[in-house]
């Protein structure tokens, strides 16, 4: 597979390091009342849909930035790649 | 029909005209009391227990392919019971003891063949988690054996001993372990729960679920709707998808695994040896072929193939330790979809919807446990209660802190 990366171009999947369904990113407050239950659900529990994935790659063989890749999971075609960082600058 | 030497004879003389299918093709009926969901091995050995042990025989296996299509005829065919940890082993020295009768009680060639499985370590320390792993096997029933390096080379002279990175130093040898004959293992049971009645209808994808009232009764299919009294999920790498049907999302990630085989060699490796320093497991097929394979590629997929970057790791593995395999042609190389899950182990339990079950999270692991995951979930369909060696695989270990985790890696499937 080949990344798109929106800064450095077309680069090796294998330079990247996968952690795995973007919704990682969405970490529950811990002082919530149910804290408990929404970091179970978060820590644990995945949609594991079969076609389109939003996930997380780190460019850890690179310039270190956090990917969010929009993948067909029943053909790996790369569909969106974009900066992780984008989202956090829009306080997500 | 019953197999034997005589009806060998028999059918040998007399043309080879007696033989019948083994198994009937059926239309599915209107009802049933049990659905399983995916002909694969662990289906229909639950079917095959359902109908052999617990004397239910109103059983439906639906299929939405053929069976054996799944990873059942995809693995590398390894078995072992060299678990460490008390959720997991004696689940799996159960299956191995299943194993070792299972051509009698089946009454079909599974070509098991206990050719013994060893676990290379290459550091003191892999030294000493392998000799706590054995003692951990000893302590459930099964056999375990710390080899030195000495022993290694009287059973593998061929080994890279010397690598100057990863220099061999010993062993943990399971002798009960080694390799079945995969798709025997899915005809043998289908011909088993067939044989009691059971339907076992190919080609029936399940749609959707009839759920009134938290109560599942039954299931929506391209051959249209079927009513059960219990329905068992049991859908390896696409239990997600089945599930989430019913509203669940489940604690599993999709993942590829890929699997080689080489072109036919004579025979020269004995046994089943997996590399320490590196994923790279091997063994040699009884055509002659090298089976082997290594790490899952890493990432979610539900695509039955995997990438480059794996098949070069997997075959750098090879060459580090057993150098002559560089001679050997790549004849076949495929992939299946595993049912990673959160702690690396499986699960065989009720769901919060009433009647409604699930047997998944095998990982790249389910195949030695067939038997055993037939003959539990079987249990827990007949009677409602987790068999006594299940008990710890439920699906909510994760709230209450259960978690099985052999490696100790954490809720990251790719690395269990
Ligand atoms: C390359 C590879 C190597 C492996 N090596 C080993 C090994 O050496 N040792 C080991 O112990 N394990 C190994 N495994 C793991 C093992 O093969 C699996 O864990 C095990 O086979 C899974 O259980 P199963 O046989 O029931 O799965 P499957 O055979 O995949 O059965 C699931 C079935 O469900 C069907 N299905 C899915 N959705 C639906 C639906 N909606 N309706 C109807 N049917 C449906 C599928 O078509 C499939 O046939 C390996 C796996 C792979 C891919």
């Amino acid at each position: 597979m080949v990344i798109n990366h929106p800064l450095l171009g077309p680069r090796d999947a294998s330079e990247f390091v996968y952690l795995g369904d973007a919704s990682l990113m969405d970490r529950p407050n811990w002082l919530d009342k149910d804290a408990g239950q929404k970091f179970y659900k978060y820590q644990y529990l995945r949609d594991n849909p079969h076609l389109e994935h939003k996930e997380l790659w780190f460019h850890e063989q690179g310039d270190r930035s956090w990917l969010i890749v929009t993948r067909n999971i029943s053909t790996h075609e790369i569909l969106t790649v974009e900066l992780a960082k984008k989202f956090f600058d829009k306080g997500v | 029909m019953r197999y034997s030497l005589l009806k060998i004879i028999k059918e040998g003389l007399t043309g080879n005209k007696g033989w019948r299918p083994i198994w009937r093709n059926p239309e599915p009926k209107k009802k049933y009391d049990v659905i399983i969901i995916g002909g694969g091995g662990h289906g229909l050995s639950t079917a095959y227990y359902l109908s052999n042990v617990y004397g239910i025989n109103n059983v439906a296996v639906l299929e939405k392919g053929w069976i054996g299509s799944g990873n059942i005829g995809r693995n590398t065919t390894i078995i072992r019971s060299n678990y460490m940890l008390p959720g997991n082993e004696p689940f799996y020295e159960l299956s191995l003891k299943l194993w070792e009768g299972l051509e009698q009680d089946f009454n079909y060639n599974a070509m098991i063949s206990q050719r013994g499985i060893i676990n290379l370590f290459h550091s003191d320390g892999q030294r000493d988690a392998y000799a706590r792993r054995g003692n951990a096997m000893l302590l459930e029933g099964a056999d375990a054996e710390l080899l030195d390096e000495e022993s290694v080379r009287d059973i593998c002279p061929f080994l890279d001993f010397n690598n100057a990175r990863f220099p061999i130093k010993g062993g943990l040898m399971q002798k009960r372990g080694g390799t079945v004959r995969h798709d025997a293992v899915a005809w043998g049971y289908a011909r088993g729960a067939d044989n009691k009645g059971v339907d076992i209808i190919q080609n029936c994808e399940v749609t959707g679920f009839k759920i009134v009232n938290g109560v599942c009764r039954g299931v929506e299919t391209n051959l249209g709707p079927i009513s059960a009294n219990k329905i068992a999920s049991c859908a390896a790498g696409s239990s997600s998808r089945v599930m989430s049907l019913a509203g669940i999302k489940l604690p599993i990630e999709s993942h590829v695994l890929q699997a080689f085989v080489s072109e036919g060699l004579k025979p020269i490796l004995p046994n089943v040896i997996t590399f320490g320093a590196g994923h790279f497991y091997v063994s040699q097929s009884d055509k002659g072929g090298l089976v082997f394979g290594g790490d899952i590629d890493g990432y979610n997929s539900y695509a039955q193939r995997g990438n480059l970057p794996v098949v070069e790791d997997v075959c750098e593995g090879g060459m580090a330790l057993m150098p002559f395999i560089g001679r050997a042609k790549l004849l076949r190389m495929w992939g299946g979809v595993m049912d990673m899950s959160m702690d690396g182990s499986p699960f065989i339990d009720k769901t919060h919807i009433q009647g409604l079950y699930f047997n998944g999270g095998w990982c790249y692991g389910g195949f030695k446990a067939t038997p055993a995951s037939g003959l539990c979930y079987a249990h827990l369909l007949a009677t409602d209660e987790p068999h006594e060696v299940a008990k710890e695989l439920t699906l909510d270990r994760f709230i209450h802190g259960k978690i099985i985790d052999e490696k100790g890696v954490g809720a990251q499937p790719n690395l269990h």
